[in-house]
């Protein structure tokens, strides 16, 4: 039973544009398969516009209490709600761990997903300048078989942003990348999610340490969450900041102790 | 280069396989049992108009059987797919359909329908729907579940999925699927024309036959398998054209 109880900063300090994004309230949740309890009792807060990254080992259960909060599973028990009460659907943009780009939509098409699913009209314009800004301006009109890795990612992230939702949930969306790609695509996704509540899962200490505003760790059988660590600074962090290497070193360490 | 090879080779082979059959009926073959490519062509000018009417009415027998026999598949396998209860009911149905062979059913058919083209193209149906409702059914099944996931957190409505995730996404099963129907679907037609009928390529065939006009039968045999060759590659080409953004590995032809 761990609870984050930091503060959140406030909401003119992230989003001087905007109305500051819900964080999201996870109580006392449960998911169970047959006899086999993932986790129970599991509570978390991320205030709002904050860069929680999440780490664990495989099969314990991060993708699946990410796939709750996005609504796309159903836990045993509990509820996860945003800051103000109010249900998340609808305000929530997730990132799966494959770029998930419908291979028959060019790249355009893919970015502006969402309003031919709900039957409208695509923003094209805001399309044009998160093309831009991911760095696909002349492939719009590309299928995404002849994109390289790095590319179909930063597409995804493009789509995802498109969306206009208050909060991102990525499921490993990077770990496809060869390193340098991935470096790149995370600042891209750090700069451009400042005014977003994140959630992160990520197998990548490093990853954790330049992205995150907290670092948790869900482990155990049943899973439980660690005590968070915090990094102060903007991200993307310098992958040569001392803080990130030492508490990268701290994660690496936390982890494998978890694991014996 | 390559493709100017690909263009040839096909009349390659034709004139390959034209030479053998001229070098065996040089070897004293009877003009009955085997007649020369010249009797045959011969007989295919002569014959024009009679083959010619024969020729499109299996023609239109097949395209009715293939468009049909779609149809069926299409509706038969998004039934199945929305309704997993009816789907445990029908199938059993459909592969007990398929196990009764269609010879079998063809006298029946006739019996039933006449001797004109409706039993022919139901026939034609039989054969083609189940390939079609097979692979189309399992390509809706095997939908990327990560695609529905993203289409859920962008709230698609439950249409908007099926056409712009589902539908689509089970595309490359649907054109294989046409491909197999594509060539069976001159088999229905025929064998239903060689029970009983009095027009298409299958009555011609049975008729020549019967009065050792060899010759006309090697006539009729070769319009229908330019017709089954066109109808494939025609396939190929729309299906091709359909499945644009897929990969280029699977080039049969």
């Amino acid at each position: 039973m761990n609870a984050i109880t930091q503060k959140p900063l406030p909401a003119a300090a992230i989003a001087p544009t905007r109305e500051a994004p819900p964080g999201i309230v996870v109580k006392d949740l449960a998911l169970r398969y047959g006899q086999q309890t993932i986790f129970e009792h599991l509570n978390l807060e991320i205030h709002s516009g904050e860069f929680i990254a999440l780490l664990g080992a495989s099969g314990v259960g991060k993708s699946s209490l990410l796939k709750i909060i996005a609504g796309l599973a159903t836990p045993s028990a509990g509820s996860v709600v945003g800051s103000d009460g109010l249900p998340l659907a609808g305000r929530i943009a997730y990132m799966g761990q494959q770029d998930l780009l419908y291979p028959w939509l060019t790249v355009r098409q893919n970015v502006t997903l969402g309003a031919r699913l709900r039957g409208e009209k695509a923003d094209e314009a805001w399309a044009d300048h998160l093309l831009e800004q991911v760095g696909l301006a002349g492939r719009d009109n590309l299928l995404p078989a002849a994109l390289s890795g790095g590319m179909r990612q930063r597409a995804a992230v493009a789509r995802t942003l498109y969306e206009r939702r208050p909060i991102v949930l990525m499921d490993e969306p990077f770990s496809a990348l060869d390193a340098l790609t991935r470096a790149k695509v995370q600042d891209l996704a750090a700069e451009l999610l400042t005014d977003c509540t994140a959630l992160l899962i990520t197998h990548d200490p490093l990853e954790a340490c330049r992205l995150g505003r907290h670092l948790i760790v869900l482990a155990g059988h049943p899973a439980t969450l660690g005590e968070p660590i915090t990094l102060d600074g903007l991200p993307p962090r310098a992958p040569d900041n001392p803080q990130v290497l030492q508490s990268q070193g701290r994660l690496l360490r936390i982890l494998t102790e978890l694991h014996q | 280069m390559n493709s100017l090879q690909r263009g040839i080779r096909p009349l390659i082979i034709f004139a390959g396989l034209l030479l053998i059959w001229y070098g065996v009926t040089l070897t004293g073959v009877p003009n009955y049992l085997l007649p020369t490519p010249f009797t045959v062509a011969k007989a295919l000018w002569t014959g024009r108009e009679y083959l010619g009417y024969h020729f499109l009415v299996t023609l239109s027998e097949i395209a009715l059987g293939l468009l049909c026999g779609l149809a069926l598949g299409m509706v038969l396998a998004l039934t199945m797919m929305f309704s997993p209860r009816l789907q445990q009911w029908l199938m059993p149905v459909l592969i007990i359909s398929q196990a009764i062979p269609v010879f079998a059913l063809a006298p029946l058919l006739v019996l039933w329908l006449g001797f004109g083209m409706a039993s022919k193209i139901v026939m034609a149906t039989l054969i083609i729907f189940f390939p079609v409702t097979a692979s189309f059914f399992d390509g809706l099944r095997r939908t990327e579940p990560g695609w529905l996931e993203l289409a859920k957190t962008m709230n698609a409505g439950g249409l908007a999925e099926l056409r712009h995730v589902r539908l689509m996404a089970a595309l490359p099963s649907f054109g294989s699927g046409l491909r197999v129907a594509a060539a069976v679907a001159p088999i229905g037609a025929i064998i239903g024309e060689w029970v009983g009928s009095s027009s298409g390529l299958g009555y011609v065939m049975l008729n020549a036959n019967a009065r050792v006009q060899t010759e006309v039968c090697f006539a009729a045999l070769f319009l229908l398998a330019l017709m089954a060759i066109v109808l494939v590659q025609l396939v190929d080409i729309s299906v091709r054209k359909l499945l644009y953004w897929v990969p280029d590995s699977s080039k049969t032809y």
